[in-house]
């Protein structure tokens, strides 16, 4: 328990460290948010329809960005051999190092959703349902884009293969976080999306810290 | 805690080539074991072998304790430290911090970690990035973990390169103590180690 | 080395498999579309129903061929099988034709029906998810240079796919619910009448077949492609 707080630590610190991951990611999805406007059309009506759906996408594309190096960095310089002869299995790693992505760069993006939601013009209403599906949803982006992250290891163009890799696998939370937002704001249950977003989330907990151990594995072989 | 290495009728292979074949050796206590052999002839394969990362081809790679064969996972978790051509240190943070991390993760605690600063006198880049340090201080830096978290295999994959004449010797002493307490060494060299160890070649032709 | 005994035995077994299925696939094929231009147009589509010939089959064989990619890649992941690793790589571009096929004649045949080219529908847009997981498939394959890791590191992508795959499923059936469109037509309705049924599945099984003979050609041309690859690399050793 107390190497893997150790572990999470140092990911935090380097999340955290020169380059200010979170900071950017965040830029990244005030970008996105600032050039919508200008693809669509000012017009508040259409941007209000489509307000809650977009800061969706965008912060599944900004949680992708900063998870290309999760594995990449500690990889490349051979602090990976290091890990793997710790006192915690991969999976366990693997599991860590998501929460910590989750912490240090979810955590700030789903506090940035229902600002730049209610930037575009969605209710205000909106804000706290936002916040908590982009704040559940972060988490299976983290743990999916992470299996991504350990599959990409040693290829070539590691960047724009684990979005392709791994942006067909975000189709469902997705889906289910802006739907539970949409229902909200229709009045209808949004019950059973957010319970759907979170049985997602749990399952790529569950499940996911297998497939890293396994493609980080086949990567230091 | 790891008292002997056995290696029995070890082959490796990458990819399509076979690096060696049916190569059988053991470490024990007290020992160093140097591999020699010319480049690609599997001697860093065969460290990764050891640690686990490799799976052999055919053959076996068991690690005894004092009371009989161990769990190669509890053996590799707890017992080994693999230092190979990268030092695993991340640029942007300073040697002190990577220090630690290296440490308590391998198992270290605070006295072992001070003591390792000590013998490898690394006070004075404690406070630096990493990124700022020379190939050499960054070795170093990466050694101090063989004495902040005491294990008994060492597996170095050629410790000495970036070192000079001084730290090469300095190192030597520290890889005698290590022996001394009951330690083994496996190291792949192509210069000779500062202490006096056993040679094995590693493969033939390919 | 590659254990060479199961492929080789697998090569010895299926020498003359690819010419027979390719006959076998071919009449059946011949069949099916014979029978789908003799078929009564439908009352409601008129014609444009025999496109459907084309499109259902193909977007059945495209979760066909995944599963056999996925369960491929199971035992090439968890028994390191070197022939199953080549099977899961040789299933990979065919399931995208078949996709591919999927999608093309969808969007051809919702032109006449729907007036459109693409209708955000769950069934389509759960088969271009689909389809863009057999392209990064593909993609992680061909950007590892080592053949070994990046079989495993594929296989290991077909697992999770074959996880996901239902649940991408799920959740678009769900998200279509949501936006429940009453354009959107559905096939057939409660009954199928035979005329159109029998040209379906002598189609669909035709397109089987197919896909059986060209998974075994493309299997073999692994195997043998890696043989060629060994002896080129043992004749560089020896020189």
């Amino acid at each position: 328990m107390r190497s893997l707080g150790v572990l999470y630590r140092r990911e935090l610190g380097m999340a955290w460290g020169r380059g200010g991951g979170p900071l950017l990611a965040c830029a990244f999805f005030a970008c996105i948010a600032a050039l919508l406007p200008l693809a669509i059309g000012p017009s508040p009506e259409r941007l209000a329809a489509v307000a809650s759906g977009s800061a969706w996408l965008a912060l599944a594309l900004s949680s992708l960005l900063s998870l290309e190096r999760l594995f990449e960095r500690d990889f490349e310089d051979g602090a990976l051999d290091l890990i793997a002869l710790g006192p915690a299995s991969l999976e366990t790693v693997s599991a860590v190092k998501c929460l910590a992505q989750w912490t240090a760069n979810g955590l700030p993006l789903s506090i940035m959703a229902p600002v730049v939601a209610t930037a575009l013009g969605a209710p205000l209403s909106l804000a706290v349902i936002t916040f908590a599906t982009a704040l559940i949803g972060g988490l299976g982006f983290a743990f999916v884009g992470g299996t991504g992250a350990a599959l990409a290891l040693g290829a070539r163009r590691g960047g724009v293969l684990v979005a392709v890799v791994v942006l067909p696998l975000l189709a469902p939370p997705v889906i289910f976080g802006a739907g539970a937002i949409e229902a909200y704001a229709a009045g209808m249950g949004w019950q059973a999306g957010f319970a759907f977003l979170a049985a997602y989330c749990l399952a790529a907990m569950g499940l996911s810290p297998f497939a890293m151990a396994a493609a980080v594995r086949n990567a230091l072989s | 805690m790891i008292t002997r290495l056995t290696i029995e009728n070890l082959s490796l292979s990458r990819g399509e080539r076979v690096l060696f074949d049916a190569l059988s050796f053991a470490v024990s206590a007290g020992e160093a074991v140097a591999l020699t052999g010319r480049n690609g002839a599997g001697k860093t394969s065969l460290l990764r072998a050891v640690a686990g990362f490799i799976r052999p081809a055919a053959g076996r790679i068991a690690f005894e304790g004092a009371a009989g064969e161990l769990e190669p996972e509890d053996a590799r978790a707890a017992g080994l430290h693999l230092l190979g051509h990268q030092d695993g240190l991340k640029p942007g943070r300073t040697a002190g911090e990577e220090l630690r991390f290296q440490a308590l993760w391998a198992g270290g605690d605070e006295a072992s970690i001070a003591e390792a600063v000590k013998a490898l006198q690394l006070e004075p880049l404690l406070g630096l990035e990493v990124r700022k340090l020379s190939a050499g201080q960054r070795r170093r830096t990466a050694l101090a973990r063989l004495i902040a978290a005491p294990r008994p295999l060492w597996l170095l994959d050629e410790p000495l390169a970036p070192l000079d004449a001084d730290r090469r010797a300095g190192l030597g002493l520290l890889m005698e103590r290590h022996l001394a307490d009951g330690g083994l060494i496996l190291a792949a060299v192509h210069d000779l180690l500062p202490i006096p160890a056993r040679a094995i070649e590693i493969g033939g032709g390919a | 080395m590659f254990g060479l005994a199961n492929p080789q035995r697998f090569m010895d077994a299926t020498r003359r498999l690819p010419a027979v299925l390719g006959v076998v696939a071919g009449l059946l094929l011949a069949a099916g579309v014979w029978l789908s231009f003799t078929a009564p147009p439908d009352y409601q589509q008129g014609e444009t129903v025999r496109i459907m010939f084309i499109h259902v089959p193909a977007a059945w064989m495209s979760l066909f061929v995944y599963v056999c990619l996925g369960g491929s890649a199971f035992f090439g992941v968890v028994f390191r099988h070197a022939l199953a690793d080549a099977a899961a790589r040789a299933a990979a571009p065919l399931g995208a034709g078949f996709t591919a096929l999927a999608l093309a004649t969808g969007s051809l045949w919702g032109r006449p029906m729907w007036g459109t080219w693409w209708v955000n529908d769950a069934r389509l847009v759960s088969v271009l998810i689909l389809f863009l997981f057999y392209l990064g498939y593909m993609a992680l394959q061909a950007s590892i240079d080592d053949e070994q890791k990046a079989a495993r590191a594929s296989g290991v992508l077909a697992l999770v796919g074959l996880v996901n795959v239902p649940i991408v499923h799920f959740s678009v059936n769900w998200w279509n619910s949501l936006h429940q469109d009453a354009s959107v037509f559905r096939i057939g309705g409660p009954t199928i009448s035979w005329p159109i049924l029998a040209p379906l599945l002598v189609m669909a099984l035709g397109y089987t077949v197919l896909f059986l003979a060209l998974w075994i050609v493309r299997i073999r041309t692994e195997v043998t492609r890696r043989r060629a690859l060994s002896l080129a690399l043992k004749a560089a050793g020896a020189a």
